[in-house]
This record gives structure tokens, C-alpha cells and sequence, in this order.
């Protein structure tokens, strides 16, 4: 694009044709305040904070609305300038309820920002300021009018970013005022972007008002455990009796993958964390019932059964079932574990997608998954099968603003009318369990359209569906888990043909990748290696089991049987989530590590209280293949991390540890200075330690060991470990995978979660529950329209 | 139904058929209607823009821009259809001409938008009649219906093979939507806002087509200038403000009534000739020349010629046409304050300054003229006003600090008098109350 040159305060600045001239000014370090303009949202115009004088022009002229032109000369530091600015904030002051004492975003206001910049001291009005009670809209979001600077951020957002529509301006002039659309009440996807967006105090979350002061809290930048989009997000922390409390988890940090975005559940639904029910003591059955322990009598107990088993019946009798929501580095020592420690290849995990045969099918292929930025700026999209809208928060979000923002185009192919159609520049609606023949017939099997085949999907729109998509450069499939086994080869074969095209296979939750990429398989090592080929691993590990173990179903069924004669369950429930017989393992040691007495939890042996992905460190790999860092925010009493417990057991096994977590390397060079990072930012120094490996890596508990191990071990996940530790996302790839495998596909079970639940931990939200119950409340009184 | 009232001064051209039945169809085609239209259909569009061009036509709606000049900026091709808009909003407070020109004579307003139609080669024109003029859209209605009966609107006009249509719409009741980007708005039933401008309506305008926006009076306007020719309707006036306009008289004077006067004509001979001078014998305290946004001028200040160019060198504005004359009873602030009111109450809100502005004014003026005031306030509304003026999204902020400003610095005084918790003095004189303003 052509550069244009104008001068800002007689500083010459340049920048491409087209840039608005307050994001001009802001990239020559040159502040002109705004309210209501918001990158990515329609201009308003409305606030007049951003005015400057513009040589030739009479009046001073509003810079978020102003293009910039060739020769234009601009000054933003005049008197006339300043005044106008001081006025804007004096008259809105004048009504405004001062009550910044009690109000959440003191501290963190924009219009106290801008009084502390540019408004007077003193205030000119002495008549009665207006004023309107504060209303509840749902169990989320309050809205406390006299404080609402009228920006229309909170409407541009939800109608332009969200695609909901859910707020509005009633009345008008001094009367106007933001409303829902839906009488007095909202009916919305509740993710919180209003509350987050507005400038000032006006919204706020039935979660965070009123606890605390922002300066009180710690700031933690971390991952979402919720769905495997992988949002980066900032935990508020404050200490409490218990440890610490997540009191907000909100977006301050716009630099992650999902920029401006939360859904409901990275926002609010981290109060699981803090559910009465919470475990906080290892419980051992003693006559039948579980019991409190101490956590040495609980590890004493674990390591001689385990011992027992595997020395009398070998480490076939043994199962191992990890988890979708712990880090990579809980679950790659869960299967070394398991395979260097139990002496099994019986391990397995809630599979929520097929990315053994995305592996086998990219094979010589690795860069052709798509990361989460690509969906956003890819110039078109083909989506088949899933609703992102409520399973992929997120990804919905690049979607719908990359068709917004970037004129991209969407191609939709469901079974039922997604909201995403709305985006589509072309829909096609076919028949249920369809999706896999539409792989078929667009990898060239004309054959396949039949099944594709209803009143409103032809022959012809198919063919000519494909014939559009062959022509789309730099095409990002994303497929849901309909698309299984040969489905996939199918679809990368088409993607093959393509220049530029990437993929997307979609899984369920927040860890989904990272467990499949960590090797929790029968069958196949971390990176897809199949076990019969343990190459490099056989080496490191001084030995891997050759023989495939046992997927979970099988489990199941040798439980039965009496064979497998015990099972260590590490955040999974399968009994809660799959509806299996709960006695079935009734002949086995069962041991559960969890954060609640779950489903399966009740029938174990022995539950340890484990700490979640907010309590501990490490990295979540995102269903794109993005690698992205895990921060603690803090503890809870009476819980240790996954990964501590692991280690423990093998300790008690009598295992030597070095050979289970590399400990002991590094050196320590920091001394004791400059430690001091505050507000969710990375501390460059420790980063670059890390990064150096100057870390001392001393115990045996330290993840970071093992991800010294997984970068080395398995393939694509060799990334830059300064950017990843500094809170970048790091997109691995499958280069230099394993063959992968085609597996059984009835084995992916989709989550089928939306908007407001989230598996077990959802259930422990209260956020969640309290918006499931007031929605439930609506659609019974309302009929109400699908979006 | 208003009365309609004359002078020997007045030159008939856009009121020549009030009074003469000209709502009937052919009775409009009797008195010449529809004749100008069929001569446009034979000239070339560029032909029909220098016409009106060179008629020196400025807009009546209050800006006062040159007509032909704005139909010159809309693109001759566009992807998307040009429209043609006509301003029937008519809520400034002392204007009410529009509205004897849709009741006397809605023909030529719809044959005025299809010449402006031609002229920019728009099919569709659209006809925005301000909400509470209902008895007026009925008028219009039929006058559509009539014109489409005759196969003077749709498909081939005149077996001109070509097509255009004329369609009517009602506003909700808000001044604000007479201004032209959220009459736009409103028109496609939304929120009566202003769009941020640039672009222009002549550019991307009604559903993103080329579009052009005229008042009632100048599309009125437009057939007279077709038959009569430029030169003749430029000689009406002085240079650069061509013709006639319809003056709205009101207020304090014995024979208030709407006039149609040539530009220029002398304000003093306005109100003292033409308005029968001021009722009751009183003395003249203050004039609105051009409706209630435009700046005041005092008694002394009426030897003007009331045209555009002649109003702005006397530092006000001729508007919207509205000229409301104020006796030396009536008090200055109260008068501010009633104006206050009004543009406080039509603010659309959509900007601070106008918003938040209008409402401390109004506030501040209340209570100030209920005897609460303090001599800060008379600085603080300065102040306020003219922190407010060129500084908002769209004129009506404009439009509301324009008259405060020139009536603090004119009648300072008056302000004076009401402090000290003094009552107001023109109340305790047994002034009239009722001021002439209405909103
Ligand atoms: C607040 C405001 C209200 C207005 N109201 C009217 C109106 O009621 N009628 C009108 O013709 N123009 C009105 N205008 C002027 C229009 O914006 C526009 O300039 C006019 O319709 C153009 O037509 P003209 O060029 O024929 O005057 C208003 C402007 C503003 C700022
Ligand atoms: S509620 Fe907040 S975001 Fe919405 S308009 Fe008011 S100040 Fe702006
Ligand atoms: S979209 Fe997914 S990752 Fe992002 S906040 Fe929601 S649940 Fe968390
Ligand atoms: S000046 Fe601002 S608030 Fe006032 S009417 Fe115009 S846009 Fe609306
Ligand atoms: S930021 Fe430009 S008007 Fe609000």
C-alpha cells in the first residue's frame, strides 16, 4: 500500500494509505485521547476527545474519523486543543457520579485517566446531577447508568464482534441511555466483552464487583482451561485463608491470540477453582468408605500396590487414563510414567478428535496446520461440520471478524443452520453424518455427493462449491470431529492441491492437542511414534514396552474380567463422562487424582487433591497446534499439581527419579536481582534465564525439566523457548511426527459442550450454573429465536 | 388549514398557486404544473444542473449551499442507485413554510424532486414529511396517487421511457432528523443519528447509493427556475443568493404571517412594512432573522438585506427562513432558556458536548432565571456554549450555542438584573409570559 507523509507537531510521520489519523498519531508516539474509538469497531465520531487542529481547516477536526492525506500538517498540542479536550471532560463530569471510591474500575478508568490528563480540578456545575438506578441484566452483567460515558463501545462489540446484537441506545439526549434489546434483560452469550470494553465503571460482572481494588490484586498471565482454543487470559489473585483466590480473569493482555476475546468461560468460569466441594485432603478407603489421609500414608499405600501389581501380574495390569485439561508436562511424564515406571503401554485419554490420522495424513506435509491468528487472517475459510459458535468460542470469533475486518471468505458446509452462516459467503446445508462423504467427494470422489444431496443442496451447488474452493489460495479447512480416519486423509488430500492451504482439526478441550501430541495412546509415543518403532525414546527411556496396551474401552472390559488389577485415573472421569458400569473396576486398585469427588472419583481406592491448570506451570498446546505457557496464579492449601504426585508415586515405587524427570542441569546466575514483574507481564529477566538455560532446574517437581525433554523428544515442539516463556504463542507442527495411526474412530467421543458447560469442571462453576439456570428461566417464558 | 396573508412587496413565484386549489392535479396543470419536468425530460441532466446552477438557488433547509452545485457532486456512474431526498422535516422553531408549500402546493414538491431526479439520473425519490404534519402527508399521499394515476410517476414518465418513482415517508417527531445524514438514518428506520461525514450524501448517501438532499422550499423551487430560466431567477435577487424565499414572520408584530419576499429585501421594511410593525405599540428589543439557531441581532442592528452573504457580514445567518421579532418586554433570559429547552430536548445525544452541553445550559439558565443565578454562571454559560460550538458531531450543537453566545454578549445586562436572587424584572412588569418560541 501506498505510504502517505503528514507532519504531527512538526514531526514527520508516515504511514500507509488508508490509516486513520489518530492510529497515525499513535504510531509517532503521538497520544490523541479517545472514548469511544476502538480499534476494529465501526467509528462513532461521538466523544470529540480525539479533535485536532488540521491546517486549513476552520474547525478542529475529530482524528479517529480523519484519513490521512498526503502534506497534511496536524497539531494536537495547541491551546485551542487542550481546551477543547478539558471541556469535553468537564461536561461529562458534570453529570457523572463521581463515586470513584467505590467503583471497580477505579484505578483502571479511562475517564479518570483522561481527568488526570486533561481535565480541570474544579467543576463549574452546581445544579443536581441526573441520576438512574442500577440494573441487573443477568447473572453477569450490571449496569450502573449515571456512570455510562455513552461510548457505544459495549453495543459495537457485542453487534460487530460478537455477532449478538444484544445492546442498544434508547431515548435520546441526555436521556439516552444503553439498554438490552430484550426488554430489560439480556439474552446473550453472557462472555463479559461489554463489561470488558467499557472505559469506565457503567459494567460490571455479578463475578468481580465490589470484591476488590484492582491495585490489590497480583496479575497472572495465563491459558484458559476451558475449551481448546487456547484463550491467553489475566487471573486477578488475592491471597486468602485458603491460599489464594482467582477473583477476575479478564483480557487486559490484547496481545494473545484471541487479542480482544473471552468467552464466558475463560472470564468467569474460573470459580471451580473455589467450589465448597473442592478437595483438599487425600481420602484412602478404609472398611469401605473413603477416609482423610496424610498424603505419605496416601503415596505408601499407592506405590507398594502398584509395585505388587506390576511385579506379580507385569505392567499389562495395569491402566493409566490421563487427562485433556493438565499441561503437556503432566502428561508426558503420566506416559513416561506409565511406560518407563508401570512398565505398560495401557494408557488412553478422552478423545475428542482424530489427530493420530491428522498426523499420519500430513505426513512430508507439517506446515499444513493452521494456527489460531492464520483463521483470522486468512484470506478464505472452509468450515465443515461443528458449531463453533458454542464449542469454539474463539475460533468463532477470528472467523466472523477476519469476514468482518478482511473481507474473507467463508464457506460453510453443516448439517444444521449455524449461526456462522451468517458470515458465509456461501452455505450448504447437508444431510447428518454427512460431512465425511463431503471430504470424500472434495478429495474427487463424485461418487460421494449423493449423501450430500437434500431439498436445498444440489448436485450442481456442490460441484460448484468445489470448483470455488479450488480457487481459493491460502484456504484454511477447519473440520470438526465428524471428519475421522480416511475423512481426514480425504480432506488433506484436497487441501493438498491448493496452494497455501492449511488445516484445522477441531477437538474439545483445553489440553485435547497437547495430550494426543504427548503420546497418551496404546499405540503411539509422544509426536505420534508408534510404539513398535520407539527409536529415539527406546534410548532415552532405556527401554519402552513394545506391545500396544490397551485403549480405555478395553480397559474397561479387562477390568471386568478381572485382569487389569489396577488403574490410576489423573483428572479424567470417565464413569461421570462416558456413563460407564461404576463397579466395573470394582476388582481393581483405583487410584483418582482430581480436584472433586467426581463420578469416578467416589469408587477409587484412593482420590489425591489435585491442583488445576491455575495452580500450577507448564505449557497447553491449543486444537491449532499452538503452544502457549500455563502460569500459576497461586495455591490452594491441602492440593499438590499432577505432576508432583506423579513423581511421588514413582518415588515410592522406588523408582530413580533422574530417570523419570532430567532434574539437576542448569546453573544459577541470577542472583537474586531484578525479580520484581508485576501485572501479568512476563519477567524478562527470568525469561531470559529460562531461555539460557541458566535456570537452575533442582527438584524433581520442576515441569520445567520435563519440557527440556518434550522440546528435545518430540518433533514440532522445538519452538523458541524465549518467546514461549515471554507469553507467546509458539505454533508447533507436525514435522518429523510418527506415522500416526488410524484409529478406531467410535474411540473420539465429542464433548459436546456449549457456551455454559465445560465437562466436570463446568459443573463446579457457579458462574455457569447461575447463567444455565436464568437461561433455562428465559426460554421458558420466551420462545427464543435459535440466534 | 393556516390563512394565507399578502403584501404588495412580495414576489409570487414558489406561493403563486397557495390559494388556487392547486392539491387538485389539474388544477396544478392549469396553473403550468407539470410542464417543467417534461422540459427537463428533453434537456441533458449537465443542462438541468447549470439551470439550477446558475439560478443562484441556495439551499432554504438553514446551510444555504448552492442547489446545482451539490446535484454537481454526486458521480455520474455508480454501482449502486442515486435517490433523491426531499427535507420535509420543517422543525426549527419561527419556521413554518414548508409546511403551506405541502398544503398548498405538493405537486410542485413532487415535481421538483423528479427534475432533481433527472438531473443526477435517480429513479427513486423519497419525500420525508416530519411526523407531526400528518394532515400534511395526506395531502402528499394523494398528490402521489394522483401523479401515478396520470402515469406522471412509475414506469415511463410522460412516454419518456423513463422511470421514476416517488415515495412518502413520515418522521417519529424529532428536530434532529432534519438534519440530512440522520433524516437519512431515520429514512431507513433507524435511530435518528447523524452519519460521520465525510462522505457526503452525494456521494454515499440512502443505503449507500448517491444521494441528493434538498428542503421542500428549494425543490419547490426548482420547476419555477426550469420555465422561468436562470437569469431571470437570479435577477431576483442579489448576486450569488437567487430568487425568493418564504420569510416566516412572528413573534411581537401586528401582521405576522409567512411572505415571500426577494433575497435581500430589507429586514427594518420586513418588520415595520411588511409585518405592520410591533403589536401593541411596543419598541423593538431583538430580531431572529433566520430561525431559532441563528444569532440575534438587536434593534439596532435590522438595516440588512435579508440574503445569505448580507446576514453572515452582520455576523448571524438567514437559516431556515424564520424571523421572530421580540418587543422590549420580553425577558432575554427566559428567551434563552426557552431556546435552551428546546435544542435540550432535541439533542439526539449522540455527542458530549452537545448532550451533556444543552443540558447544563438549560439547567443552568433555569435556575438562573428563577432568581438562583450567580454572576460565575453568566461566564460559565458562555463558557459552555462556546465550548460547545464547532466541536460536535453534527450542527444542532451548533444550532443551540450560536444563540446563546450572541444573547449573553448582546444582553449581558438582562443577565445582571436577574442576580441576587432578584425575581425577573420583565415577570414583575407584567410582561407577557408566553414567549413566542415554541418548540
Ligand atoms: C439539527 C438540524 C436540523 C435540520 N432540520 C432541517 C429541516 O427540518 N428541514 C430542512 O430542510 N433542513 C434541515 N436541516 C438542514 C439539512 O441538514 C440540510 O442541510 C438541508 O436539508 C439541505 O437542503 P437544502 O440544501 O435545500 O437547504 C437541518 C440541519 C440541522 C443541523
Ligand atoms: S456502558 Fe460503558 S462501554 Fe457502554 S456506552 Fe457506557 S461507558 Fe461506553
Ligand atoms: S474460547 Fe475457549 S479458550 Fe477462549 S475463553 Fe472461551 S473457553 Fe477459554
Ligand atoms: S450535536 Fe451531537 S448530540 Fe447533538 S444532535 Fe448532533 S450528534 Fe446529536
Ligand atoms: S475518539 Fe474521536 S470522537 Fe471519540
Amino acid at each position: 500500500m501506498a505510504e502517505v507523509n503528514i507532519t504531527v507537531d512538526g514531526k514527520k510521520v508516515t504511514a500507509p494509505a488508508g490509516t486513520l489519523l489518530i492510529e497515525a498519531c499513535k504510531g509517532a508516539g503521538i497520544e490523541v485521547p479517545s472514548f469511544c474509538y476502538y480499534p476494529n469497531l465501526s467509528l462513532q465520531g461521538a466523544c470529540r476527545m480525539c479533535l485536532v487542529k488540521i491546517e486549513k481547516m476552520p474547525k478542529l477536526q475529530t482524528a479517529c474519523t480523519t484519513v490521512i492525506s498526503e502534506g497534511m500538517s496536524v497539531t494536537t498540542d495547541t491551546e485551542e486543543v487542550h481546551q477543547a479536550r478539558k471541556s469535553m471532560v468537564e461536561m461529562l463530569l458534570g453529570n457523572h457520579p463521581l463515586d470513584c471510591p467505590v467503583c471497580d474500575a477505579g484505578g483502571e478508568c479511562e475517564l479518570q485517566d483522561m481527568t488526570f490528563s486533561y481535565g480541570a480540578a474544579e467543576s463549574k456545575y452546581i445544579d443536581a446531577k441526573n441520576h438512574k438506578e442500577e440494573q441487573q441484566w443477568s447473572p453477569v452483567v450490571y449496569f450502573d447508568r449515571p456512570r455510562c460515558i455513552l461510548c457505544y463501545r459495549c453495543v459495537r462489540v457485542c453487534g460487530e464482534g460478537m455477532d449478538v446484537w444484544a445492546l442498544g441506545v434508547q431515548n435520546r439526549g441526555v436521556s439516552s441511555i444503553i439498554a438490552p434489546n430484550q426488554d430489560d434483560h439480556l439474552e446473550c452469550e453472557e462472555c463479559g466483552m461489554c463489561i470488558d470494553i467499557c472505559p469506565v465503571g457503567a459494567l460490571t460482572s455479578g463475578a468481580y464487583r465490589y470484591k476488590t481494588r484492582p491495585w490489590e490484586m497480583k496479575h497472572v498471565g495465563t491459558t484458559c482451561t476451558h475449551c481448546a482454543d487456547g484463550c491467553k487470559t489475566t487471573l486477578g489473585v488475592r491471597r486468602c485463608d485458603t491460599g489464594m483466590e482467582i477473583v477476575r480473569g479478564d483480557n487486559r493482555d490484547k496481545s494473545g491470540i484471541n487479542g480482544d476475546f473471552l468467552c464466558i468461560k475463560g472470564r468467569y468460569a474460573f470459580d471451580f477453582a473455589h467450589h465448597e466441594e473442592r478437595l483438599t485432603q487425600p481420602l484412602i478407603r478404609k472398611d469401605g468408605r473413603l477416609t482423610p489421609a496424610t498424603w505419605e500414608e496416601a503415596f505408601e499405600l499407592i506405590g507398594k500396590r502398584f509395585a505388587e501389581v506390576r511385579g506379580k501380574h507385569g505392567g499389562q495390569a495395569i491402566g493409566v487414563v490421563g487427562s485433556t485439561r493438565t499441561t503437556n508436562e503432566d502428561n508426558y511424564l503420566l506416559q513416561k510414567f506409565a511406560r518407563v515406571v508401570l512398565g505398560t503401554n495401557n494408557i488412553d485419554h478422552h478423545r475428542t478428535a482424530d489427530f493420530p490420522a491428522l498426523a499420519a495424513a500430513l505426513s512430508g506435509k507439517p506446515e499444513m496446520t493452521a494456527s489460531m491468528r492464520d483463521v483470522f487472517h486468512a484470506p478464505a475459510m472452509l468450515l465443515i461440520g461443528n458449531n463453533p459458535t458454542e464449542q469454539h468460542p474463539l475460533l468463532a470469533w477470528q472467523m466472523r471478524n477476519n469476514v468482518r475486518l478482511h473481507r474473507a471468505r467463508l464457506y460453510v458446509v453443516n448439517s444444521q443452520p449455524i449461526k456462522l452462516r451468517r458470515q458465509a459467503a456461501s452455505f450448504s446445508q447437508i444431510p447428518a453424518g454427512g460431512e465425511g462423504k463431503l471430504a470424500a467427494f472434495l478429495a474427487g470422489d463424485d461418487s460421494a455427493v449423493d449423501a450430500l444431496l437434500n431439498e436445498k443442496t444440489t448436485r450442481d451447488s456442490c460441484i460448484a462449491l468445489r470448483e470455488k474452493l479450488r480457487g481459493e489460495a491460502n484456504l484454511v479447512i477447519i473440520f470438526g470431529s465428524e471428519i475421522r480416519g480416511n475423512n481426514i486423509t480425504s480432506v488433506v488430500k484436497f487441501a493438498s492441491a491448493i496452494p497455501g492451504a492449511k488445516v484445522l482439526c477441531l477437538a474439545d478441550y483445553a489440553n485435547s492437542r497437547g495430550a494426543a501430541d504427548m503420546g497418551l495412546y496404546p499405540d503411539l509415543l509422544p509426536g505420534y511414534h508408534r510404539v513398535t518403532d520407539a527409536g529415539k525414546f527406546h534410548e532415552e527411556w532405556g527401554g519402552v514396552p513394545e506391545a500396544r496396551g490397551l485403549t480405555f474401552p478395553e480397559m474397561v472390559e479387562s477390568a471386568k474380567a478381572g485382569a487389569l488389577r489396577a488403574c490410576y485415573l489423573v483428572g479424567a472421569n470417565p464413569i461421570g463422562r462416558f456413563g460407564i458400569d461404576p463397579y466395573a473396576f470394582s476388582h481393581s486398585f483405583v487410584v483418582v487424582q482430581d480436584m472433586f469427588l467426581t463420578e469416578t472419583a467416589v469408587m477409587a481406592d484412593v482420590v489425591l487433591p489435585a491442583a488445576n491448570a491455575y495452580e500450577k506451570s507448564g505449557t497447553f498446546t491449543n486444537t491449532c497446534g499452538d503452544l502457549q505457557l500455563v502460569k500459576k496464579a497461586g495455591e490452594v492449601t491441602g492440593t499438590k499439581s499432577d505432576f508432583e504426585m506423579i513423581v511421588r508415586i514413582a518415588d515410592a515405587m522406588g523408582f530413580d527419579l533422574r530417570k523419570l524427570v532430567p532434574f539437576g542441569r542448569g546453573a544459577h546466575f541470577d542472583m537474586g536481582q531484578s525479580r520484581g514483574a508485576q501485572s501479568g507481564e512476563a519477567d524478562r529477566h527470568a525469561v531470559w534465564l529460562q531461555a539460557q538455560g541458566l535456570e537452575p532446574q533442582m527438584s524433581p517437581f520442576d515441569p520445567m525439566a520435563i519440557l527440556d525433554e518434550i522440546q528435545r523428544l518430540v518433533p514440532g515442539y522445538d519452538v523458541s523457548r524465549m518467546n514461549l516463556l515471554a507469553g507467546n504463542e509458539q505454533h508447533t507442527t507436525l514435522a518429523g511426527s510418527g506415522t500416526g495411526a488410524l484409529q478406531n474412530p467410535e474411540l473420539i467421543v465429542p464433548a459436546q459442550d456449549d457456551l455454559f458447560s465445560s465437562g466436570t469442571l463446568g459443573r463446579y462453576s457457579r458462574t455457569l450454573n447461575s447463567v444455565i439456570e436464568n437461561h433455562h428461566k428465559e426460554s421458558a417464558e420466551t420462545d427464543v429465536a435459535a440466534d | 388549514m393556516a390563512s394565507l396573508v399578502s403584501h404588495p412587496d412580495e414576489v409570487k413565484v414558489v406561493t403563486k398557486r397557495f390559494g388556487k386549489g392547486a392539491t387538485s392535479l389539474d388544477r396544478y396543470l392549469e396553473l403550468d404544473g407539470y410542464k417543467a419536468v417534461q422540459k427537463a425530460l428533453g434537456m441533458q441532466p449537465d443542462a438541468v444542473i447549470n439551470e439550477v446552477k446558475n439560478s443562484a438557488l441556495r439551499g432554504r433547509g438553514g446551510a444555504g449551499f448552492n442547489t446545482g452545485m451539490k446535484w454537481s457532486f454526486v458521480p455520474k456512474q455508480s454501482p449502486k442507485p442515486k435517490y433523491v431526498l426531499c427535507n420535509g422535516d420543517e422543525s426549527e422553531p419561527g419556521t413554518c413554510k414548508d409546511r403551506l408549500i405541502l398544503e398548498h402546493d405538493p405537486h410542485s414538491v413532487i415535481e421538483g424532486v423528479m427534475i432533481a431526479g433527472l438531473s443526477v439520473q435517480a429513479h427513486v425519490g423519497y419525500i420525508y414529511i416530519r411526523g407531526e404534519y400528518r394532515y400534511l402527508s395526506e395531502i402528499m399521499q394523494k398528490a402521489i396517487r394522483d401523479a401515478y394515476g396520470r402515469g406522471f410517476l412509475g414506469k415511463n414518465i410522460f412516454g419518456s421511457g423513463y422511470d421514476f418513482d416517488v415515495y412518502w415517508h413520515g418522521g417519529a417527531g424529532a428536530y434532529e432528523v432534519g438534519e440530512e445524514s440522520a433524516l437519512m438514518e431515520s429514512l431507513e428506520g433507524k435511530r435518528g443519528i447523524p452519519r460521520i461525514r465525510p462522505p457526503f450524501p452525494a456521494v454515499i448517501g440512502l443505503w449507500g447509493g448517491p444521494t441528493i438532499i434538498n428542503n421542500v422550499e428549494t425543490l419547490a423551487s426548482v420547476p419555477h427556475i426550469i420555465l422561468g430560466g436562470a437569469d431571470w431567477y437570479a435577477g431576483l435577487g442579489p448576486p450569488k443568493n437567487g430568487g425568493t424565499r418564504l420569510f416566516c414572520l412572528s413573534g411581537h408584530l401586528n401582521r405576522p404571517g409567512v411572505y415571500e419576499l426577494p433575497l435581500g429585501y430589507n429586514l427594518r421594511k420586513m418588520i415595520y412594512d411588511v409585518g405592520g410593525g410591533i403589536s401593541n405599540g411596543r419598541n423593538l428589543k431583538a430580531v431572529v432573522p433566520g430561525g431559532s439557531s441563528t444569532p440575534v441581532l438587536t434593534a439596532e442592528e435590522i438595516d440588512v438585506g435579508m440574503d445569505f452573504d448580507s446576514l453572515a457580514k452582520a455576523g448571524s445567518m438567514l437559516g431556515s427562513g424564520g424571523v421572530v421579532i421580540l418587543d422590549d418586554t420580553t425577558c432575554m433570559v427566559k428567551f434563552a432558556q426557552r431556546i435552551m429547552k428546546f435544542y435540550q430536548h432535541e439533542s439526539c445525544g449522540w455527542c458530549i458536548p452537545c448532550r451533556e452541553g444543552t443540558d447544563w445550559l438549560k439547567k443552568t439558565l433555569t435556575r438562573f432565571h428563577a432568581g438562583g443565578g450567580t454572576k460565575k454562571d453568566i461566564d460559565n454559560i458562555q463558557y459552555l456554549a462556546e465550548n460547545m460550538l464547532g466541536r460536535t458531531f453534527c450542527p444542532l450543537g451548533d444550532a443551540a450555542a450560536m444563540p446563546t453566545i450572541s444573547i449573553v454578549k448582546k444582553f449581558r445586562k438582562e443577565f445582571e438584573d436577574h442576580l441576587e436572587g432578584r425575581p425577573c424584572p420583565f415577570e414583575k412588569a407584567g410582561a407577557v409570559r408566553e414567549l413566542p418560541v415554541m418548540a
